[in-house]
């Protein structure tokens, strides 16, 4: 319950069969293994860093985020033109597109369904980590939680 | 100041208030509180919190109302969420540090001796340290540098109350720290309790300053040994070592307040055998085993009915750490100190005098075979370890547990539970597409100080000296206590 951060690494991985399993001839490939992939390792660059949370909304469809997927977010990383990010704004938590150019800063929808943009009165804007990955169950997703 | 040790105190402010606001903003700029278990008291203030007046320990009870119209969150503790948080803070350390010393949950020793970009800019780096940990968890920390751990923490403690040093005080310097010792008063110091203070004072000692300049024999042959090793540390002579390896613990303390007041003894040994069970685990952990097992239960201390806290041990046949014969023992003892009547509040179990289980004495005549125990445990671990805690355990720790503590408050967000991940908010048109964003990657400013140990030590019949179960010798309030004595603090 303590670390699933970390995916333990038996569950997700290949595992060497071809050394235990031979009884006859050693495997030619032996000398070759590499170890396994971690997903872990892979989804996770800086682990103290990395937050997960669950997306609830649709407003980022057009960048392949979609409501009941769970997002990798690295706080350590320098956000830049054009990252994804979470941004705190006005106390809520919220998942947009960063635009760095022209001039000032602004956050964005991706998903043309939504309405028009328009500025609302200066709110005040955090930003929380830039998201490196997201997870998106192909199979039985339930389409969120709450 | 080469030949010097350079330590580093680094310690989270507020740090389970900080905790929850680092996974919900909307906390960013209300006052926090966190309650202890059961939603007892305040054991965690925010900056905020404190303005308005509420105390460490003050209870829930009587600061509801307030709370309410000061529109102060109030959550029960998420010890998940603050272990995994205090173990990436942790981590960012080890990555910043050759040595690191975990001190308590909210506080570490880094050794920075030695080290060049440290030795370059004392206090950048200082401030590097806090930077990392504050943008990568959002936990705001202090940070005190100095030869030797009495002053780094006395640095931490100056480095929190001096708002100029924006975080980060650095008593390397013997001019400077004289300067700021004397600038101190002594109860500040670490190790310095309210009735050594007092002794002090009537010598005519009033600050930090005073102390480092008292005769050390003089303190040891007037209080303790203990006071004159503080003595030496204020003068920059390390005498408390600095261990990476937290040494092996000598006794295991699991207590829980009820949820609602137990009448029955038929409850009452539930609740023992789940803290045994629970003891039992810890033991297996740190492969350890247990002579004796002692037990304690106590009536509410401010309640209407009648007082009782009583304690007893129960010695085993040998050295254990099977859940069985210390569930067992520990069943035996609660049963010998019952007495009907009484409203329950509180029970605990304390397994004392540890040894390393290699270390049990081979009987002639085991009362149990060994082998198989040991494999019984191992089962029993696995599948807890593998299914979560409490997913096998013994009949008698009781199945619905009308006793448990309550949470009533809990944010209910995680880091560590796919089940409760926080959400993040993908638009569904609530109307606004396009903010000015400044990107910011932190959190609030410093924020209040340290929090002490939860719901522990607050025993009538308080055990044997060693086993204080209140373990944290740190922060002014601190009685004295003996600074090597490490009991467990429960989780």
């Amino acid at each position: 319950m303590l670390q699933p951060l970390i995916l333990p690494q038996a569950e997700i991985l290949v595992p060497n069969v071809l050394e235990g399993v031979c009884a006859g001839f050693p495997s030619p490939a032996d000398d070759y293994l590499d170890d396994p992939i971690d997903l872990g390792a892979l989804l996770v660059a800086n682990r103290p860093a990395t937050f997960l949370f669950t997306v609830d909304g649709w407003s980022m469809r057009d960048a392949g985020i979609f409501h009941g997927d769970i997002l990798v977010i690295d706080r350590s990383l320098e956000p830049r033109d054009g990252d994804v990010v979470v941004a705190a704004v006005d106390g809520e938590r919220s998942v947009k597109r960063l635009h760095l150019s022209g001039g000032r800063p602004r956050l964005a929808f991706e998903n043309a369904e939504f309405p028009s943009y328009r500025i609302p009165e200066l709110s005040e804007v955090a930003v929380f980590g830039v998201v490196t990955w997201t997870l998106h169950r192909m199979r039985g997703a339930a389409g969120g939680r709450r | 100041m080469s030949g010097q040790r350079s330590l580093a105190l680094v310690d989270a402010n507020a740090f389970y208030a900080s905790c929850e606001r680092a996974l919900d903003p909307s906390l960013e700029k209300r006052p926090v509180i966190v309650l202890s278990n059961n939603d007892g008291c305040a054991i965690a203030r925010s900056k905020e919190a404190k303005a308005l007046g509420i105390r460490m320990g003050d209870p829930w009870f009587k600061i509801r109302d307030l709370c309410r119209r000061e529109g102060v969150a109030a959550l029960s503790s998420n010890y998940a969420l603050y272990g995994d948080m205090s173990r990436r803070i942790n981590e960012i350390y080890r990555g910043m540090a050759p040595s690191v010393e975990t001190y308590s949950i909210d506080e570490s020793f880094l050794d920075l001796t030695g080290v060049p970009v440290f030795d370059g800019d004392r206090t950048g780096y200082g401030r590097a340290i806090r930077e990392r940990v504050l943008r990568w968890t959002g936990i705001p920390t202090c940070v005190g540098i100095a030869p030797t751990k009495t002053l780094a923490k006395l640095a931490n403690a100056i480095a929190k109350d001096d708002p100029a040093l924006a975080g980060v005080c650095d008593l390397g310097d013997p001019e400077e720290r004289g300067r700021r010792l004397d600038a101190v008063k002594l109860e500040s110091v670490w190790g310095v309790g309210a009735a050594t203070a007092l002794g002090l004072r009537r010598m005519g000692l009033d600050t930090a300053g005073d102390l480092a300049r008292m005769d050390a024999r003089q303190a040891r042959q007037a209080f303790s040994v203990v006071l004159e090793r503080t003595v030496l540390e204020l003068r920059g002579v390390a005498c408390i070592p600095f261990e990476e390896k937290a040494p092996p613990r000598q006794n295991i303390a699991v207590t829980r307040s009820f949820g609602k007041p137990v009448h029955t003894l038929a409850h009452m040994l539930e609740a023992v055998a789940t803290h045994a069970a629970r003891g039992a685990e810890k033991l297996r952990q740190q492969g350890l085993a247990t002579p004796r097992v002692r037990v304690l239960m106590e009536t509410a201390r401010h309640g209407k009915g009648l007082q009782r806290a009583v304690s007893g041990t129960c010695v085993l046949a040998d050295p254990s750490d099977d859940t069985l014969d210390i569930c067992a023992a520990a069943r035996a003892a609660a049963t010998e100190l019952w007495r009907d009547g009484y409203a329950y509040a509180k029970a605990g179990i304390l397994l004392e005098g540890l040894i390393p289980r290699e270390a049990i004495p081979a009987t002639l005549f085991p009362k149990r075979e060994r082998t198989g125990s040991t494999n019984l445990m191992a089962a029993l671990d696995a599948v807890n370890g593998r299914f979560g805690r409490g997913s096998l355990q013994l009949a008698s720790e009781g199945i619905e547990k009308p006793w448990k503590a309550r949470f009533g408050m809990l944010s209910g967000l995680g880091t560590t539970d796919v089940g409760v991940l926080p959400l993040v908010r993908a638009g569904d048109g609530s109307g606004w597409r396009l903010f000015e964003v400044a990107p910011s990657p932190g959190g609030h400013g410093a924020a209040a100080e340290p929090v002490p140990t939860p719901d522990a030590g607050l025993w009538i019949t308080p055990p044997a000296p060693e086993c204080q179960a209140d373990l944290r010798p740190s922060g002014a309030s601190a009685a004295d206590r003996d600074l090597f004595s490490h009991a467990s603090r429960d989780d």
